[in-house]
């Protein structure tokens, strides 16, 4: 019962080229994210709206916003996808329809659903968004899979406990398109049974509540004939559930050749230097392994790209098999990236030389900084003179969001970013 | 008045007598390979004997094939089913939509109940897994009763609803304890020492105990007190709630066959007397208290809790 699945590769001139192409899908917790996503070659972006959504936290998106987003991804062909994941409550029904014919005629290419509620009431009321299995159904067998492809669905999520070998027997069995995570955080718990933020602290964990509880320490005891024996000795680090997050960097041509649709960056909660760090790395790798797959190698200064927003230790997770206790934190759950945003660059005049420049951390006359966008080559230059708009100079750029000017030794582009070391 | 079933977790086949006595209406039984967090570990020739000896106590016997499934156990599905279907079990608890289409393709007449613990969350995903083919859903622990009674007032399936013992707060592929016993350095112990019971965490901040284990599933982490309304039954009852399940996950036999006589006794007076239910709910809840092992307390759950988000 073999489906024949899209042809991944081609020989083009006597050399093998990748023309089944995976679209790199970014996180965007808000309208500015959503720009810079796109801007830094994201193909398709996934948004929250205000309801129905998980990171009841995130700044989320108003209905205007979304159709403003879905506006700018268009003129880059990029796509925007909505998440509404929760697992509803029956408090929550009431609304949907609207929502979902409003998501519809925003221009939104699809919805990450999980609910079977929100599901059919988005085939009912708003039938030209495709519909897409969250991870929070925790797909884990191509069997699994094949009852989604049944309904009638586009696409699933697959569960972040798949390996790449499970990956290829759902894709083998069953023909739709399947998504997976590529980067970020990660879930300790099968994505979708997990209430230990209900527990703790009364807040849904599966309608965006979670309090990230799994990310605490615990003691470990065993009850023995009524005596509490503690698991741990003296100067070990607690207990903990807490995974370090996934960075498969390295596993992105073993997914291409898999045939894998979508690769997820995970984040909607984090900073714009976090997306556009992160997306333009992934957008290097994965164009140029389709290339030229047959003579790619994953490049040093990839790797420590990835390093300079990382806030936490990474590890491969399930991709490679099965987590050893290095693929988790004890004692200490995040860490200083090497590196943090300094400032957007706003304008750069050819003439003079000279940047505009959006303050977004603390910078001075002196400091190494380095500049990074899509359209250059990363390069670092020490910080000469800084003037403000009105030309005084400044002893530094201390105020959040404070426009200023400064000489840059090679040219840079609106949206490319300054970063300092931390 | 319509009586609700009450629904209890043998601890093995010998216990299945004693929960007849104690006036138990069904139970659900299985094996780690196949259901989640059962409270005995019942092989297939197990399973063969409890059925013959439920049924002929009257019991209606439901097997757990709730587990996430990967794609290694997929193929075997269809024969597990089978078996079930053969030696006369009454349902089959689901999760994963991979054992939905096995029971289809394999044994079509098989009753399903969908169970995925914290997904059940409303009604429309109850009727909609009752139209692709389950009979019953068991709803998540998450919700309070209100919630739960606007769920059967529009259900068209069978509704199911936890109202004792632990419930599972967390479950995960990962081996956590066996890495926690790595990350120490204590190679030896892991194999000896992570399948092993009473393990817990401790919560300094909220003092609370959590019970922790791991088995072919995972690693699951359990609630700090045990979940019992037997003095809050009467809504429900009147709703027509169809089943009360007794969880006896991590409790002895007979912890479980005490608390299933106080539930016959509350649910046959909640039904049958209304009035005396009322006079004497205090005294059953009085009852479970005393048969609390020391370290474990009971608590409402969420049935009068407010949960935002």
């Amino acid at each position: 019962m073999l489906v024949k699945n899209d042809r991944i590769s081609e020989i083009v001139d006597g050399k093998r080229v990748i023309v089944k192409k995976p679209e790199l899908l970014a996180p965007a917790g808000n309208l500015e994210k959503l720009k810079i996503a796109v801007h830094y070659g994201a193909d398709a972006v996934f948004i929250g709206g205000q309801e129905y959504s998980l990171r009841a936290n995130a700044d989320n998106f108003t209905i205007e916003e979304i159709r403003e987003g879905v506006e700018f991804a268009n003129r880059y062909g990029a796509k925007v996808y909505v998440t509404a994941n929760i697992y509803a409550h029956n408090e929550n029904i009431p609304g949907l329809d609207d929502y979902l014919r409003a998501l519809e005629e925003a221009g939104v290419s699809g919805i990450i659903v999980a609910d079977p509620l929100i599901i059919e009431t988005a085939r009912r009321v708003a039938p030209r968004l495709e519909v897409h299995v969250s991870t929070q159904q925790s797909l884990t067998n191509w069997k699994a899979v094949q009852f989604w492809k049944e309904e009638g669905l586009e696409r699933v999520v697959l569960a972040r406990e798949v390996s790449a070998e499970e990956i290829r027997q759902i894709k083998e069995n069953v023909d739709i398109e399947i998504e997976a995570f590529i980067h970020g955080a990660m879930c300790s718990a099968y994505s979708g049974r997990c209430v230990l933020s209900n527990h703790m602290t009364a807040r849904d964990s599966n309608r965006g509540g979670c309090c990230q509880s799994c990310r605490w320490d615990y003691d470990l005891y065993q009850l023995s004939d009524g005596r509490e024996i503690p698991l741990f000795s003296e100067g070990d680090a607690p207990f903990a559930m807490s995974a370090k997050d996934l960075n498969l960097i390295r596993a992105i041509p073993a997914m291409i050749e898999l045939g894998v649709d979508s690769l997820k960056i995970e984040g909607r909660m984090k900073s714009i230097h976090y997306v556009a760090t992160v997306v333009s790395v992934y957008r290097k790798v994965i164009d140029a392994y389709c290339a030229d797959p047959d003579h790619f190698t994953i490049r040093d200064e990839w790797v420590r790209e990835l390093d300079k927003c990382a806030n936490r230790e990474t590890a491969p997770s399930f991709f490679a098999g099965f987590p050893d206790h290095t693929n988790h934190m004890y004692g200490t759950h995040s860490r200083k990236p090497t590196h943090e945003f300094a400032g957007l660059v706003l304008d750069y005049d050819p003439e003079t030389g000279i940047a505009t420049i959006q303050q977004r951390n603390h910078f001075r006359p002196g400091d190494e900084v380095e500049f990074f966008g899509p359209e250059i080559d990363n390069f670092t230059q020490v910080i000469e003179t800084i003037w403000d708009e009105e030309g005084n100079e400044l002893d530094a750029a201390r105020h959040p969001l404070q426009i200023v000017k400064m000489k840059v030794k090679r040219p840079l582009f609106p949206y490319n970013m300054m970063r300092k070391e931390n | 008045m319509k009586k609700p079933e009450l629904l209890v977790t043998p601890t093995s086949v010998s216990h299945i007598d004693e929960l007849a006595e104690a006036g138990a209406d069904a139970i659900i039984i299985g094996e780690q390979r196949y259901g989640l967090r059962l409270a005995g570990e019942f092989s297939r020739s197990d399973v063969a004997a409890a059925v013959e000896t439920a049924h002929r106590r009257g019991m209606n016997v439901y097997v757990a094939m709730n587990a996430l499934f990967h794609n290694d156990k997929v193929d075997e599905l269809a024969d597990y089913v089978a078996f079930l279907a053969e030696v006369g079990a009454d349902a089959i608890v689901f999760g994963d939509p991979a054992v939905l289409l096995t029971v289809r393709e394999t044994a079509p007449h098989m009753k399903l109940h969908w169970s995925t613990e914290t997904t059940a969350t409303n009604w429309y995903a109850c009727n909609y897994w009752g139209r692709k083919g389950a009979k019953r859903a068991v709803l998540a622990r998450e919700l309070n009763m209100d919630a739960i009674l606007e769920i059967k007032a529009h259900a068209e399936v069978e509704i199911e609803v936890q109202v004792h013992g632990m419930t599972c707060m967390y479950q995960s592929k990962r081996s956590l304890i066996g890495n926690y016993f790595a990350y120490q350095g204590k190679v030896m112990e892991i194999e000896r020492k992570k399948y092993e019971k009473g393990m817990f965490l401790y919560d300094k901040e909220r003092d609370y105990k959590y019970p922790i284990f791991e088995d072919e599933n995972g690693t699951h982490i359990m609630s700090p007190n045990d979940l019992c309304i037997i003095d809050e039954l009467g809504d429900m009852v009147e709703a027509g709630i169809d089943s009360f399940k007794i969880d006896g996950v991590l409790h002895t036999a007979d912890y479980i066959t005490e608390v299933t006589k106080l539930y016959r006794r509350a649910i046959d007076l909640c039904t049958e007397d209304r009035e005396r239910y009322e006079r004497e709910k205090e005294e059953l809840l009085a009852a479970v208290e005393a048969l609390q092992p020391p370290h474990r307390r009971i608590d409402t759950g969420f049935f009068f809790k407010e949960t935002i988000y």
